[in-house]
């Protein structure tokens, strides 16, 4: 964006006949190809070397899709209430782990894995409700407030949940047609009697990634083309004046609230059964979230989406190729981000 | 904050008044302590509360004056705590350098002081609620750079068998001494949030923590006095370091890590943020809970015990202990303390 | 006159700190501490570590020497801070002069500096098992019946390379001392018998996501050894079984611990057939484990068969009882007979004989162990082999052995 706006207003870059834009859009096309190439050609020895091997460079990359898929899950919820309510939700990550747990409790009882989907879904709307009611509305404007109330409850959660789920790590067990490694077109290597080795990779994580961009996208339409999220627009663009026009904000920030909890109960669920439950995971999505919004810009969905995918590709090819600093990886990502663009990459600013 | 600009000085008052009953007390109380406690009231609760009280203190000064609330106070503490433990002595078999304190004891504070400074340089470019966010993430960043470099910081393990020095022919980590040790710390750094809070610094910073817009117009570098709060902030943390790995004789990643950075937050919430008297009876109060709620709910629920109560005080009472003492002895005509507190945390 | 009234608080407050400690010592009483994880995520094993110290103290009946047993628990979160910071209490506080525990590695060697500051109170370990705690610049006080991590490989190495005939292994641990130990212990065997190790993932701590750890495994190795614990072990074992892993695998001590085996989930078909080590195994037929189970599961929520660190507290806890019956529970001379008892203590275990080494750590059984299915359909490690009386120097002379240097990601090596 700011590439566009900066070539516009500078004459001498016309001139030259190339502008920086254009020079972006070659740089990309160039990166586009040789991502392609990787993709799909037989590496050469020198690649293998560097990269230990076609196999383990494509996981990486597929692996921080989906998870950026997750991250994207969680984060928009976060990013959804911090955007209307200027609220700080540090709890958002005990709602994950919470969404999570009764996510496996319904599944385990019903048999039903898709009925824990759901119920972890509304489970935690319905507690994003009672909190948004309980708690923030009788903080109202107070944001430094209703920040520290959601440290209180996140201690008292994580507590509680331990007391209840115990230290044990809980794992779902998916449908039967989830699970399993699907082959993938891409050839990652050739045996020596010729026959080509392709790429398997989990097919539940490929519903992952589809799934939040189901969400995501709807997410999208949500805001930008019914009346509520034209409502909730103009909420976060000036919360006073929305209200004096007659719209009933502490519904709205209600219906905001329930969604973002709902989201990070979905998102428990989903990501429960990639990987596993346990206690701490509150600790880690709440950071992994925290990190997403403020590379990607807090109060934006695109940013939040952007956010993922930088942080979720970030974290897995560093476990990868510098397993090390792999984890602290990320927080350089948000430090560089902060120190060029305070408020994000979409963010507004501030 | 109003009652400490009241002008009391114009009554030209005599030292005892300047000083105050309460403080005289309570100073003569803490002197005598250590003849009413055994030698585990002194350092586990004594000695640690005033070290953590120090960090929270360091808290406080941002947060209270500042208006910056900081989740990364035990982080400062802890670079002090690791430069202690690379230049000092220690049995982890790497560096140790064995440089006398009066040589790592300062450089410590200053490396403390100087990151504090670089973190604040960071958080500052954002405002308000953004701060929290972003020194949580910092803290985080530096638990998990430190428990997976090896190099320097000794990974997970850490630093063990940290020696507090032996000077005067005294060992300052027994517990008569340690105790004083930290009483001293603990009023200098209270005195001097008190003394500067008072000066012009503080006042303007209190100003720009009230109107930052107009502090700018009228020409104050808005962004040079909350980096230098950061740095005063550090050096306060940075000298509860030394003392907080003197007392455990080690440091390690979990020293620094996510919990015990929302621990000191707690503190100074429970305590109160409106006088510098507040962390330190913030940390007691959780320095006791911590050690003997084995005792009573049994271990495994402490943490919903501490949660609970930070989360009434929260709500009932926004300026902590403090807050509702003050509120069961109404002032005569008494400060709306509730609306001090909401500005002062904007 | 606000500041006043305030610092009087602080007043009321301080006088509250003044009350007198507590102590009521009974003199026909003795208190052991028990320091183990009793919070945190680490909770399950330390409630088991428990049930294990508690089936030692009901073997006596909670009596020695005339004199009733105390327990004083402690409780850590697993970090080592606070588990010197619980040892502190016990000690300081509650006056215990016999403590055991604490539960995991790192714990253990800040509890061992601790133990020198207070040479009058006698240390036992609990469960933690980092090489260091008793190998490099060991306490006086500190003793450890149980053994360590590189201990619970003995036979490990051997076995695979010779008999499942695996030449090129990957490992796969977390980053942290205890892994380094185990993998450590493995390779010191692997390696001698020939075997080669060229790849070595450290995955750091609190890491969920291990698929793209897998695929970065070569894929021509023949087995892949993992040494990760409890949530990690079952997130990497469904994840291989997602990925469509072929390479067999073989187990650190708690990578197919019970916490491990009775998680629900579809790591079922890998873990069957994976071969391990450690200082106990489920389908040991020995009279002595037999009834060590049976007693342990009096406890209540035992697990089907005692965890390591039920066992390890059992063994040290049995261990301080015997001690104090030889010096009929007399700890006036701040514990100095009782330490030598300690020190000359030889006795039977459910897993053999256990007697200690110069520098305080037991020489001790170790099991082969291969997971299979029980006839109840649950999973459990069925014994292959003893190898017996394994010192902390894996039969390689003291001096060799300290040559080798600590454990680190680096050491040892050979791709």
């Amino acid at each position: 964006m700011s590439d566009a706006s900066r070539s516009r207003t500078d004459p001498l870059g016309q001139g030259q006949g190339i502008t920086r834009r254009q020079v972006g859009a070659v740089a990309l096309l160039i990166v586009g190809a040789v991502f392609l190439w990787m993709v799909f050609a037989q590496w050469p020895d020198w690649l293998d070397a560097i990269l230990i091997s076609k196999k383990a460079f494509l996981s990486a990359i597929l692996n921080g899709l989906t998870l950026a898929g997750l991250y994207f899950l969680v984060a928009s919820g976060f990013t959804l209430v911090f955007g209307l309510m200027r609220n700080v939700n540090l709890a958002h990550g005990s709602l994950y782990l919470l969404g999570a747990y009764v996510g496996y409790e319904i599944a385990d009882r019903t048999g039903y894995w898709l009925l824990g989907v759901v119920g972890g879904f509304l489970v935690l709307a319905v507690v994003g409700l009672v909190m948004q009611i309980l708690v923030f509305r009788r903080l109202e404007g107070d944001d430094l407030r209703q920040t520290l109330v959601t440290i209180g409850i996140s201690v008292v959660a994580a507590d509680l949940m331990l007391a209840v789920w115990g230290g044990t790590t809980y794992q779902y067990l998916t449908p039967d047609w989830l699970s399993g490694a699907v082959r993938l077109p891409i050839v990652t290597a050739v045996r020596s009697n010729g026959s080509e080795v392709f790429l398997a990779y989990p097919f539940y994580r490929l519903v992952v990634l589809g799934a939040a961009i189901v969400i995501g996208v709807a997410l999208w339409l949500l805001i930008n083309r019914t009346r509520i999220g034209s409502m909730i627009r103009a909420g976060v663009d000036d919360r006073a004046m929305l209200s004096a026009s007659g719209v009933n904000v502490h519904m709205i920030f209600a219906v905001v609230f329930a969604l973002g909890a709902g989201l990070a109960g979905l998102a428990g669920v989903i990501g429960g059964s990639v990987l596993s439950v346990s206690p701490g995971e509150d600790v880690r999505y709440l950071l992994a979230s925290l990190v997403v919004v403020i590379v990607g810009g807090m109060g934006s969905i695109v940013g939040a989406a952007i956010g993922a995918l930088i942080i979720g590709l970030a974290e897995q090819i560093g476990l990868v190729y510098f397993p090390t600093y792999g984890v602290v990886l990320t927080f350089v990502i948000m430090v560089v981000t902060l120190a060029i663009r305070p408020q994000g990459i979409m963010g507004r600013s501030l | 904050m109003s009652e400490l600009s009241v002008p009391r000085a114009a009554r030209a008052p005599g030292w005892f008044d300047r000083i105050g009953i309460g403080h005289l007390l309570l100073g003569a109380l803490l002197l005598v302590y250590p003849a009413m406690a055994n030698d585990f009231f002194l350092t586990q609760i004594g000695g640690y509360s005033l070290v953590l009280g120090m960090i929270a203190l360091s808290l406080m000064l941002l947060a209270g004056y500042g208006g910056m609330v900081s989740l990364a106070q035990i982080t400062v503490a802890g670079a002090a705590g690791y430069v202690v433990a690379i230049f000092g002595e220690n049995n982890s078999g790497i560096y140790g350098f064995g440089w006398p304190w009066w040589v790592y004891g300062p450089l410590a504070i200053l490396i403390a002081s100087l990151m504090s400074a670089l973190i604040g340089w960071v958080a500052v470019r954002t405002e308000g609620i953004y701060t929290i966010m972003i020194t949580l993430a910092v803290a985080t960043a530096c638990f998990y750079f430190a428990q997976q470099n090896y190099a320097l910081f000794n990974g997970f393990p850490g630093y063990n068998g940290l020696r507090a020095p032996e000077v005067f022919g005294v060992y300052w980590r027994d517990p008569v001494p340690f105790y004083y040790l930290c009483l001293f710390c603990a009023v200098l750094a209270y005195a001097a949030v008190l003394y500067g809070a008072r000066s012009t610094f503080g006042m303007t910073l209190q100003a720009i923590r009230d109107n930052p817009r107009r502090m700018r117009s009228i020409g104050f570098d808005v962004t040079a006095h909350k980096v230098f709060a950061w740095w005063l902030a550090g050096l306060i943390a940075g000298a509860a370091g030394i003392l907080l790995v003197w007392f455990n004789g080690r440091i390690s990643p979990g020293t620094i890590a996510v919990g015990p950075s929302i621990n000191i937050l707690v503190i100074a919430i429970i305590g109160g943020m409106r006088h510098p008297i507040g962390p330190f009876l913030g940390a007691v109060i959780v320095t006791l809970m911590q050690t003997f709620a084995i005792d009573i709910i049994g271990a495994e629920r402490f943490n919903t015990l501490i949660g609970m109560v930070f989360l009434i005080i929260v709500f009932i009472s926004p300026d902590g202990i403090l807050g509702l003492w003050e509120r069961v002895k109404p002032k005569a005509g008494g400060e709306d303390w509730r609306a001090s507190f909401r500005t002062s945390v904007k | 006159m606000t500041i006043a009234r305030r610092t009087l608080l602080a007043l009321t407050m301080a006088t509250g700190l003044t009350a007198p400690s507590l102590v009521l010592a009974q003199s026909d009483s003795i208190k052991i501490g028990l320091l183990a994880t009793f919070e945190g995520a680490f909770t399950v094993l330390g409630e088991d570590a428990e049930r294990g110290a508690m089936t030692a103290l009901e073997e006596f009946g909670g009596t020695v020497a005339g004199k009733q047993i105390e327990i004083v628990k402690g409780s850590s979160d697993a970090s080592p801070d606070s588990a010197v910071r619980a040892a502190r209490k016990l000690v300081e506080q509650d006056g215990v002069k016999i403590l055991v525990g604490p539960l995991s590695g790192d714990e253990g060697i800040a509890v061992k500096d601790y133990a020198k500051t207070h040479p009058d109170v006698t240390f036992l370990n609990g469960s933690s098992a980092a090489q260091d705690t008793t190998l490099r610049e060991p306490a006086d006080n500190f003793f450890r019946f149980s053994t360590d991590g590189a201990q619970w490989m003995a036979g490990l190495g051997d076995y695979v390379y010779n008999e499942k005939g695996y030449r090129t292994v990957a490992t796969v641990a977390e980053d942290y001392s205890f892994p380094y130990t185990q993998v450590f212990g493995f390779m010191a065997e692997f390696c001698k018998a020939g075997g080669t190790v060229p790849s070595k993932s450290w995955v750091p701590i609190g890491n969920k996501d291990y698929s793209s750890v897998i695929a970065a495994i070569p894929d021509d190795v023949d087995a892949i050894y993992v040494a990760l614990g409890g949530a990690d072990a079952v997130n990497f074992l469904s994840q291989y079984s997602d990925a469509g892993g072929q390479a067999p695998l073989i187990g650190g001590s708690i990578t197919v611990d019970q916490t491990v085996l009775t998680a629900k989930g579809r790591m079922r078909d890998v873990l069957i057939g994976t071969p391990a080590a450690g200082p106990t195994a489920d389908t040991n037929d020995a009279e002595a484990w037999k009834t060590f189970t049976a007693e342990y599961k009096k406890q209540d929520g035992a697990f089907p068969s005692p965890s390591l660190f039920a066992h390890a507290y059992y063994i040290n806890m049995k261990a301080a009882i015997l001690a104090l019956e030889e010096v009929g529970g007399d700890l006036s001379d701040d514990g100095a007979k009782f330490r030598a008892a300690l020190a000359g203590l030889e006795f039977d275990t459910p897993t053999g004989k256990v007697s200690l080494d110069d520098n305080r750590n037991a020489v001790a059984d170790m099991y082969l162990t291969e997971v299979t299915e029980a006839d109840d359909g649950t999973l459990v490690n069925k014994m292959i082999q003893v190898t017996p009386q394994v010192n902390q120097t894996l039969g390689i002379k003291a001096d060799e052995f300290m040559a080798l240097g600590a454990v680190s990601r680096e050491n040892p090596s050979c791709p």
